[in-house]
């Protein structure tokens, strides 16, 4: 069942167009990996989806959550969608994370806002405890600058999934990390969003490699090639692939098909 | 992305007009005004504009527009003086917190905290308590209280060259301190200074304003728009017009260096353009 | 958390201290003995040395100091030297009304500032906003005295809706004292709350800016309501430091507004008592004065961690 269909999705300032004729679609349980460059339009493709971009970005196409066209929707009626149907897992969680207000309250609002439960608080608690961060009581009257990096993509996390959302992002989510916390977080995004659709933004080629199934590479605002990871990383069509996987880490693949990843320094 | 170099900047343009009509009114003045602006002629009094009076007169027959004009010289004459204290005494302040060891610094700052207690207008009428009110002591006491902010501006854009790739290499190449301040320092925190100065001009003209207002700044018979403001008082139900000339000029000048500080604050930091 | 209170707390009293010591010696400095000035030029010089002695002005600087300072902690700024009044109660009499004028001041310089502030923010973009922004910078150039005439002018001259002047204490009647209180106090907030409007906005500003607004969006909070839950508590920093070295403004502002109105507040009495040269009036409402400064500082520091709490630490 397609959770996302985005069609002909074009951004542009002015004359300039920053992202160019995007299509793609992500079923329910899929994973979906978005590389590029930095300004290739990664995050702008992601934050139209969501309805975030600046006011003064123009977006045109058509992008379909559930079946329903979300550009052009009212504000109040794409605001109720957020956090509940689609939500998003940003890159920096210490500025992403409001840094006045104790994380288990961040994660509960988003309970609150949408009245998916009965007792938010609570099930704050529970939420940290299921992105395994230690002490969850204790964690969730923390403020974030009281939090390792980690921990605090945790709670990001825990803020995404809060709702069950049918559609997550996670933009760049491990890249202000360390690589050893890096993995666990993946862990935890692959073991949270079985049923969901997932878009995975990322620079990292390893990092797709572990998450996704499918991938979509981006070069100036353009999706220039689109496949089955292993195919898309083993048999590169596009000179931009060519050059990106040529500079990765990436060897081969392992015994069971995924792709092996040397670590980095 | 490409920014465009030449940014419109209306509110610099704006503000340098406003600044330059008054500067221009106060040169002007000391070659020409229309009539006196201290002559006293009953015959004159209370009239309303005519062609002769372009703004009419006060309750003593002196002509407003003469008034203004040589205000205008007073304005400017209290601001350049009391920046200019502020900025010689609270500038070498800055860098020397800045630069010296933590305790100094600390203490500087501290010193400073404490005459931020004592506010322009304070000082002055504790001054004017002391030494009897006069142009003087209004500017000095404006220019003190103006120490402390040309002192932490110094401090803080001090502080950020001093951390800086080539100030560190000027220093492990053994420069001294005050080499580095004159060479380094300064000329590039004096972008930092100059919108200061701006900003603390408009405050000054304000200062003056209120002191004269009271009685505690320029006496008469010089003229000051305080203190055709506070002249005008006991004529207000009658005579708008004394108060709304004078109050006019005092916005012209505050709003000009106002905006002219934000202009150039955008023009030297395009990062904060359209704040403030 | 406890350590830096503590540190705060002693910065206040070392302050308050060294404030303390300036005003006396400024007013000890005088040219002209306090004396000789109460007497008059005809006084017999063993009259001006009695009078001396009574003043306690024949003493050492040192005993001077602390016999006064050791007074005014306990409430006591001694007698004056003109009317040989006790000067604390008329001191009390007198704060009291400018705190409820600068108080009033405040109240309408926020209830101003912070919603036009933040509209003015949000349409930064739009006419609106910068309609917002060139109304603020315009008020920031009127002076609160011209502010107080034209007020005067209008609402009391012309309309004849409030009293031009003059004060009535709350107790009394308050629907008068209101009355009385609100065009001074419209003069003082009207302008403060213009300058207050550019902070607010830039504050804002700044805030909108921010990744965790951006969260806040993605919860599916709409973009007021986000700026209302997420970004006005921390806009409210830079925003405090402000209304700090405003209070100081406005403590001294109300001086000149006091005079316009003419009402019996705290600046109306340092005027009177400079013009009458009774100093050692003038030296209690300073150091008063100075005191509510100072206080306010050491407020807004203990404000500052109340909201920020990445300051809580160390």
């Amino acid at each position: 069942m397609t959770v996302l269909a985005v069609r002909g999705l074009s951004v542009s300032v002015g004359d300039t167009e920053l992202v160019k004729d995007v299509s793609l679609e992500i079923g329910a349980g899929e994973r979906v990996g978005l590389i590029g460059e930095s300004g290739s339009g990664k995050s702008l493709t992601a934050s139209a989806v969501m309805g975030l971009l600046p006011e003064e970005l123009d977006v045109s196409g058509s992008v379909e959550l559930d079946g329903r066209q979300l550009l052009g929707m009212p504000e109040r009626e794409l605001s109720r969608l957020r956090g509940r149907a689609m939500s998003m897992v940003f890159q920096e969680p210490m500025t992403a994370l409001n840094p006045s207000m104790q994380v288990g309250k961040q994660v509960a609002e988003v309970m609150r806002l949408h009245r998916t439960n009965q007792d938010p608080r609570a099930a704050a608690v529970d939420l940290l405890d299921r992105v395994r961060l230690p002490d969850p009581r204790r964690a969730a009257k923390a403020y974030p600058h009281q939090l390792s990096g980690g921990q605090r993509q945790r709670v990001m996390l825990a803020m995404a999934l809060a709702n069950n959302p049918s559609l997550l992002i996670c933009d760049e989510p491990t890249t202000a990390l360390d690589v050893t916390v890096q993995a666990q977080i993946l862990d935890l995004i692959l073991a949270n969003t079985q049923g969901s659709a997932l878009l995975f933004i990322t620079h990292d080629l390893a990092v797709v490699a572990t998450v996704c199934e499918r991938v979509l590479v981006m070069y100036d605002g353009q999706i220039v090639e689109s496949g089955l990871v292993l195919d898309v990383f083993t048999a590169p069509q596009h000179r931009y692939t060519q050059q990106l996987l040529a500079s990765s880490d990436l060897e081969s693949t392992d015994e069971n098909g995924r792709l092996k990843t040397v670590s980095h320094d | 992305m490409t920014t465009a170099v030449k940014r419109r900047t209306p509110t610099l343009t704006a503000g340098a007009v406003l600044v330059g009509l008054v500067v221009l009114v106060a040169l002007v003045s000391f070659i020409w005004t229309p009539h006196d602006p201290t002559r006293v002629d009953a015959a004159v009094r209370l009239l309303g504009p005519t062609g002769d009076f372009l703004f009419g007169t006060d309750k003593f027959g002196r002509d407003l527009v003469s008034q203004i004009m040589v205000g205008a010289r007073t304005t400017l004459y209290v601001g350049v003086v009391a920046v200019g204290v502020a900025a010689l005494i609270g500038t070498p302040l800055g860098i020397l917190a800045a630069m010296s060891p933590r305790w100094l610094g600390e203490f500087i700052m501290r010193v400073n905290d404490l005459v931020l207690a004592f506010p322009a207008l304070l000082l002055a009428i504790m001054f004017g308590a002391v030494f009897g009110a006069s142009t003087w002591t209004a500017m000095v006491a404006i220019g003190i209280a103006t120490v402390p902010s040309f002192a932490r501006i110094a401090r803080s854009g001090t502080m950020q060259v001093m951390s800086t790739e080539y100030v560190l290499a000027a220093r492990a190449a053994g420069r001294s301190r005050l080499v580095i301040a004159r060479r380094h320092v300064l000329p590039n925190i004096a972008g930092l200074l100059i919108v200061q100065s701006s900003v603390s001009f408009a405050i000054a003209v304000l200062a003056e304003a209120a002191l004269s207002f009271l009685g505690f700044g320029t006496r008469p018979p010089t003229p000051s728009w305080g203190r055709m403001l506070q002249e005008s008082q006991e004529l207000l139900a009658v005579q708008p017009r004394l108060a709304i000339v004078p109050g006019i000029a005092i916005a012209v000048a505050v709003l000009g260096f106002n905006l002219l500080g934000d202009g150039l604050r955008d023009r030297l930091d395009p990062r904060l353009a359209g704040r403030r | 958390m406890i350590l830096a209170l503590m540190r705060r707390t002693g910065i206040f009293v070392v302050s308050v201290a060294a404030a303390s010591v300036a005003v006396f010696l400024f007013m000890a400095v005088l040219p002209g003995d306090p004396a000789q000035v109460a007497l008059g030029i005809n006084a017999t010089p063993e009259l001006v040395a009695r009078t001396r002695a009574e003043f306690g002005t024949d003493r050492p600087l040192a005993t001077q100091y602390f016999d006064w300072i050791g007074g005014v902690l306990t409430g006591d700024f001694g007698r004056s030297y003109v009317t040989r009044d006790l000067i604390g109660p008329q001191l009390a009499d007198r704060l009291g009304v400018t705190l409820w004028l600068v108080g009033a001041a405040m109240v309408i310089a926020l209830l101003i500032a912070v919603p036009l502030g933040s509209f003015a923010a949000v349409r930064h973009r739009k006419l609106s906003g910068t309609v917002i922004s060139g109304v603020s910078q315009l008020g920031v150039a009127v002076p609160a005295f011209l502010a107080g005439i034209l007020l005067v002018q209008v609402f009391a001259v012309q309309w004849r809706l409030l009293p031009s002047g003059g004060w009535t204490p709350p107790d009394q009647d308050f629907g008068e004292f209101l009355r009385g209180l609100i065009l001074p106090a419209l003069a003082l907030g009207l302008v403060q709350g213009a300058v207050l409007t550019r902070y607010v906005r830039s504050a804002v500003l700044d805030t909108l800016r921010e990744d965790y607004l951006r969260t806040a969006r993605a919860k599916g909070l709409r973009p007021g309501q986000a700026l209302v839950r997420h970004g006005l508590r921390n806009a409210a920093v830079p925003v405090v430091t402000v209304l700090g070295l405003q209070l100081t403004t406005l403590l001294i502002g109300a001086v000149v507004v006091e005079r316009v109105f003419v009402l019996p507040g705290l600046g109306s009495m340092l005027l009177d008592s400079v013009a009458a040269r009774d100093l050692l009036t003038v030296q209690g409402i300073v150091l008063v004065l100075v005191i509510a400064a100072l206080l306010v500082n050491f407020l807004v520091d203990l404000l500052y961690t109340a909201i920020d709490p990445r300051l809580r630490r160390s």
